[in-house]
């Protein structure tokens, strides 16, 4: 059984430390982070089989894609509060000579990331890839995938989604942040996705929703999930989170996209974060 | 030299690869092969028979193809993907940038039908284009061989190079003559020593500049005939001490005269030693339907233009 206080607390302290890492680099990109922070925190401590000492290979463990890499703030978070880097790393965020780039990539040798992203639309395709490698080599663990919901307009995600229920690709959970927000307004006004779910349904993947600022929901949403794996079906969790979750100004609008907030903000950020495990 | 290198038929490139693909496939159980709908033209319907879970048809989805790639590699595996030389590049080139150069995945992206030679399907698909794009890739190595032996040889050797390779061949059949040949990444193949003039030349090209070299000779003029099959990373030793050696230096390719195996030629040579140099190459159009030797000599790639080259640059002395 997962302890929910516990994994809440490593999200509090993954939101104080997605805000500090953007309010030091004046640069990134905290509301998407923030709303996935939840879904980050249950995969990395309670969800996922995985290694911090970090094989590239992934062999023997589940292995995390992140499609969204601009969200980069909390993945760097939680893999550093995993122990794949020092957390005091997390200050080099966006600096110059440092592995935690503005958008992830292997090129800096960073433990924890498997290929770069931030050019939108391309994780699910190579979680693809390592999910068949798995297949291929009888291992029976699990590849995870995140994209944005904006990012669902891209057309190789389709490709994709084509492919892996048509290939019974089973072994693949992916999953996609609804927060309804692209850089340039809601995707009610740029591109209405309808009912998403539905259309993953209709391309052949097993369907879950979750609230994914809920994390009891989150937690049993990801068990249910595994529990559907090696049954013939890609695993689609449709989740629905508030971009900027945690931090009153920066709920329910896409302002908080790419911009970081002002010393005066930033206090005002840090104030309705409690600092649970210590920052960096 | 030059004499001893004679035609013993003809096969395409492709078939080559398809050859390569047999060998190393059966050698290394960590080849997996993917094909957007082009199993038959890439000739990989052997290794489909022998090795069907290691084989994946992606449909017609380049992006999608190279994305799985990218992933396969993370666990190990050694992925070719198959496809024209079009789709293989400029189709899916921000796939290739992030998922598999950027992230030094080691994929090797084959891609035949390249260049004019594709004949009569048209300028849609006959890229010109594709290894300057490959090129400006770091860490990309890019290779143009130049005939079915060569082709086999490359296909077989890349799978023992780490990191990611476009593999470049083409449709038609073509001589064969570098059967007892040998076949180095990153090295380049002298095929005949001269003293006049250097050619320089990639794959289709290579037999072209050939039949130069011996129509030079006749005439008296002496040819160094360098094939090079690796254009990145380019042997620039080979280019050099040629290019000193004879003074003046043509170089033939079948590829936009911007971006290819010409330029970085030129490169090399504007740094270390400058030397007149004639291309032998397409003027940056597009092609259009037609025979492959037709459309060779129609955009300036014919036996004939290769000497004309020669002579000019000799003049240039």
């Amino acid at each position: 059984m997962a302890d929910i206080q516990k994994l809440e607390q490593i999200a509090s302290q993954v939101r104080r430390d997605i805000i500090r890492q953007v309010s030091d680099a004046q640069s990134g990109h905290p509301g998407g982070s923030l709303g996935c922070t939840d879904l980050i925190v249950a995969l990395y401590f309670d969800a996922m089989e995985h290694d911090p000492s970090f094989n590239m290979d992934g062999k023997g463990e589940d292995m995390f894609y992140l499609s969204n890499g601009h969200i980069s703030p909390v993945w760097y978070s939680v893999l550093a509060r995993s122990g794949y880097f020092p957390v005091s790393e997390l200050a080099t965020f966006r600096q110059i000579n440092s592995r935690l780039q503005g958008h992830p990539t292997t090129h800096e040798g960073l433990p924890g990331v498997r290929t770069a992203s931030g050019s939108l639309g391309q994780g699910m395709s190579v979680a693809i890839g390592a999910a068949l490698a798995k297949r291929l080599d009888n291992d029976n663990h699990l590849v995870y995938c995140l994209m944005g919901d904006g990012e669902q307009e891209e057309g190789q995600i389709w490709e994709a989604v084509m492919f892996a229920a048509h290939n019974k690709v089973d072994n693949l959970i992916a999953v996609c942040d609804r927060n309804n927000q692209q850089i340039d307004g809601s995707l009610d006004e740029v591109m209405d996705l309808g009912d998403l779910g539905k259309k993953y349904a209709e391309f052949g993947w097993e369907v879950l929703r979750m609230d994914g600022n809920n994390m009891a929901e989150v937690v049993d949403t990801l068990a249910k999930a595994k529990s559907m794996a090696g049954q013939g079906k890609p695993i689609f969790i449709d989740m629905k989170t508030e971009m900027g979750k945690g931090v009153d100004y920066m709920e329910g609008t896409h302002k908080w996209h790419g911009k970081a907030p002002d010393a005066e903000l930033t206090a005002k950020a840090l104030d309705q974060l409690e600092e649970t495990l210590g920052d960096y | 030299m030059l004499d001893n290198i004679q035609s013993t038929g003809k096969k395409a490139t492709r078939d080559g690869f398809g050859a390569g693909i047999d060998a190393i496939s059966a050698e290394n159980d960590q080849v997996v092969v993917l094909t957007a709908d082009l199993a038959g033209s890439l000739k990989i319907q052997n290794f489909i028979d022998n090795y069907p879970e290691r084989y994946f048809q992606v449909g017609i989805a380049e992006a999608n193809m190279m994305g799985i790639a990218a992933g396969l590699a993370n666990a190990g595996k050694i992925p070719y993907t198959t496809t024209f030389a079009n789709f293989s590049t400029g189709r899916v080139y921000d796939q290739i940038r992030q998922s598999i150069a950027y992230s030094h995945k080691n994929v090797k992206i084959c891609a035949s039908h390249a260049g004019l030679t594709l004949g009569e399907d048209g300028a849609t698909h006959q890229i010109l284009e594709d290894i300057g794009m490959m090129r400006m890739l770091p860490g990309m190595t890019v290779i143009n061989p130049c005939d079915y032996h060569q082709t086999k040889a490359a296909a077989i050797a890349i799978a023992k190079h780490h990191g990611p390779v476009y593999l470049r061949f083409g449709r038609p059949g073509w001589p064969m003559f570098t059967e007892d040949m040998p076949f180095e990444i990153g090295k380049a193949l002298t095929m005949a020593e001269g003293t006049d003039v250097s050619i320089f030349a990639t794959g289709h090209m290579v037999w072209q500049a050939v039949e130069a070299a011996k129509e030079l000779a006749k005439e008296g003029i002496s040819v160094e005939l360098i094939n090079i099959h690796t254009i990145k990373p380019l042997d620039e030793e080979a280019v050099l001490a040629s290019a000193r050696k004879t003074g003046c230096m043509v170089t033939c390719e079948e590829h936009n005269r911007y971006g290819g195996l010409g330029e970085a030629i030129a490169q090399v040579l504007t740094a270390n030693h400058p030397t007149p140099q004639e291309f032998v190459a397409v003027n940056d159009t597009f092609g259009e339907s037609g025979k492959p030797a037709d459309l060779l000599d129609k955009y300036g790639l014919s036996v004939v233009d290769v000497v004309a080259a020669a002579k000019r640059a000799v003049a240039r002395k």
